[in-house]
């Protein structure tokens, strides 16, 4: 891929600086806007790849922010966020962010979220079987193989793996997984999805009591991490 | 009696209301006492200077009452006042110790870094920047107990409850100690017929963090840590107990105080932990106990009231 254009929207120097240098030694072209209004102006003329978008702004809600990119803006959008607010990111996502990080953040996890928003991003290299260490996923056939033996799953579980392993490395809220598998009036029918995630985990982590794949994003949802 | 009187009103009332009352009580006196009785008119001389005796003394006593009482009320806010000074340097002085180490570390190590001397070697330079690192983990932890500490002051505090596998809990906490806990025994101790809870997810993995965290700092490396979970009648029993030493039986009540911090105890920690741990129990309108285990260590049991269900023992869809 020729060199991403990352917009970080930032009122702070010190985080901007920060990101700049890091999104570059990662080969990321970064441009920076310090406002809501500079941010926006930036999006219309040069649309970037993907937005950093913080969401305490001076000028603006971050929310707002949002709500506006998304009239049109179809490139990935990862929120900044300093209060750990879980309702704030659960907000966020539900008005079309695709990822969320909370400063103070690692280095680390902000590349992989990038990367992994950017791929998404792309149009999917149709894998029909996907192998992690672990076990395989086959969408072609619909069968889970741990060990090279088939692994039963029931439809429901089935589903459920194969919605959050195509959307590796996202955080997939708790309604988002309650509406797409259950459908929309179990959309607050929580104890489903914990027993199911519970389920899914003994079938196919190493080790379910200590989940390398399924990762709990606590009081937001849960993401597939490949390893 | 008419003095007894005016001294018990002296120890309630006001200066003017006092004065009052003596001069009422002199009044009285003459009405009942001085000849011709039941008037207020006053027979002869030496009645009079009775009677003005009589009112002199009631007003001494009555304003000497008044004025022992305003002192010892003086005393004791002095003495409320010293005691809450010297509360808040101890905080202060553990608060800005918490800190400032941090701050000072990341300060000097960058001076350091920054500095052109050639003599720091490439291996001190990995060494001061992990320092860094460090100190900014132990700053982070330390902003976040006080932020939990003035949001459950301020009682903004919202229990968002939803349903936890407490199991997934548990794991969930344990990975943010995945570095520490190798160098104690984490046992998990949860039948797998445990229904789901209505908690908070959010508050309950940081009560359950900091009652790990205070068993990894006070104990020794290779300690047991045990953690149960249970359910009955309704209710959800966690435990977190150590083989460690235990706490002191005299001081075990003050554990939960804010900034109570036990003597004698290590640096690092600003006695915040365990009473959010409370604040949080508590919100959840559950309680929190500590006591110290017959052979050796401390346990930590909380009981929180709350509904559950058993969808998990449903048959697969």
């Amino acid at each position: 891929m020729s060199n991403a254009t990352v917009l970080v929207i930032d009122d702070e120097a010190q985080i901007r600086k920060l990101l700049s240098i890091t999104l570059q030694s990662h080969d990321f072209n970064v441009v920076e806007a310090s406002t809501a209004k500079e941010g926006l102006a930036i999006v219309v003329s040069h649309p970037p790849d993907l937005v950093l978008l913080d969401l305490g702004l001076p000028d603006r809600s971050g929310h707002d922010v949002l709500i506006h990119l998304r009239e049109w803006y179809i490139n990935p959008i990862i929120i900044l966020s300093v209060q750990s607010s879980e309702e704030d990111i659960v907000k966020a996502l539900d008005h079309g962010a695709n990822d969320y990080l909370v400063k103070p953040f690692r280095t680390g996890e902000l590349m992989a979220r990038i990367r992994s928003a950017i791929r998404k991003g792309n149009p999917e290299e149709s894998n029909s079987r996907i192998d992690f260490q672990d076990f395989e996923i086959d969408f072609a056939s619909r069968t889970v193989k741990k060990n090279n033996m088939i692994v039963k799953l029931t439809a429901t579980e089935y589903s459920l793996l194969a919605l959050m392993v195509k959307n590796e490395g996202k955080v997939l809220t708790h309604h988002y997984l309650l509406n797409q598998i259950w459908g929309p009036s179990y959309k607050n029918e929580s104890q489903y999805l914990r027993v199911f995630i519970a389920q899914l985990r003994k079938k196919i982590e190493s080790d379910p009591n200590r989940p390398s794949h399924i990762v709990t994003e606590s009081g937001v949802g849960y993401r597939f991490v490949a390893k | 009696m008419l003095l007894v009187t005016v001294s018990i009103l002296a120890m309630f009332l006001d200066i003017v209301p006092v004065i009052l009352a003596a001069f009422l009580s002199a009044l009285f006196w003459d009405l009942l006492f001085i000849p011709p009785r039941f008037t207020f008119t006053v027979g002869t001389v030496e009645d009079r200077w009775l009677l003005l005796m009589y009112f002199v003394i009631a007003l001494i006593h009555a304003v000497l009452t008044f004025k022992i009482r305003q002192m010892e009320s003086e005393v004791r806010t002095k003495e409320e006042k010293a005691r809450a000074i010297k509360f808040y340097n101890t905080v202060f002085n553990s608060l800005s110790h918490e800190l400032r180490t941090p701050i000072t570390t990341v300060i000097g190590a960058t001076d350091n870094l920054l500095s052109d001397n050639a003599k720091i070697s490439e291996a001190d330079k990995r060494e001061l920047l992990s320092e860094i690192s460090i100190a900014a983990m132990r700053l982070n932890r330390q902003v976040e107990n006080l932020l939990s500490m003035s949001r459950l002051e301020s009682g903004v505090i919202q229990v968002k409850k939803d349903w936890v596998d407490v199991r997934e809990l548990i794991y969930t906490t344990l990975k943010e100690f995945e570095s520490n806990t190798t160098k104690y025994r984490v046992n998990i101790s949860a039948p797998d017929t445990l229904p789901l809870f209505k908690l908070d997810f959010g508050l309950m993995e940081q009560v359950l963090h900091n009652l790990i965290s205070n068993a990894i700092q006070h104990t020794a490396e290779g300690t047991d840590i045990t953690i149960h979970a249970d359910v009955l009648d309704e209710k959800l029993f966690l435990t977190v107990s150590d083989t460690g030493k235990g706490f002191p039986e005299a001081e075990k009540d003050k554990v939960f105080d804010k900034f109570y911090r036990v003597t004698g105890s290590r640096a690092g920690g600003t006695g915040l932990g365990l009473s959010i741990v409370r604040g949080f129990v508590e919100a959840h309108h559950g309680t929190i106990s500590l006591r110290n285990l017959p052979l050796s260590g401390a346990e930590f049991a909380i009981e929180i009231p709350t509904e559950t269900t058993y969808v998990n023992r449903l048959k697969n869809e």
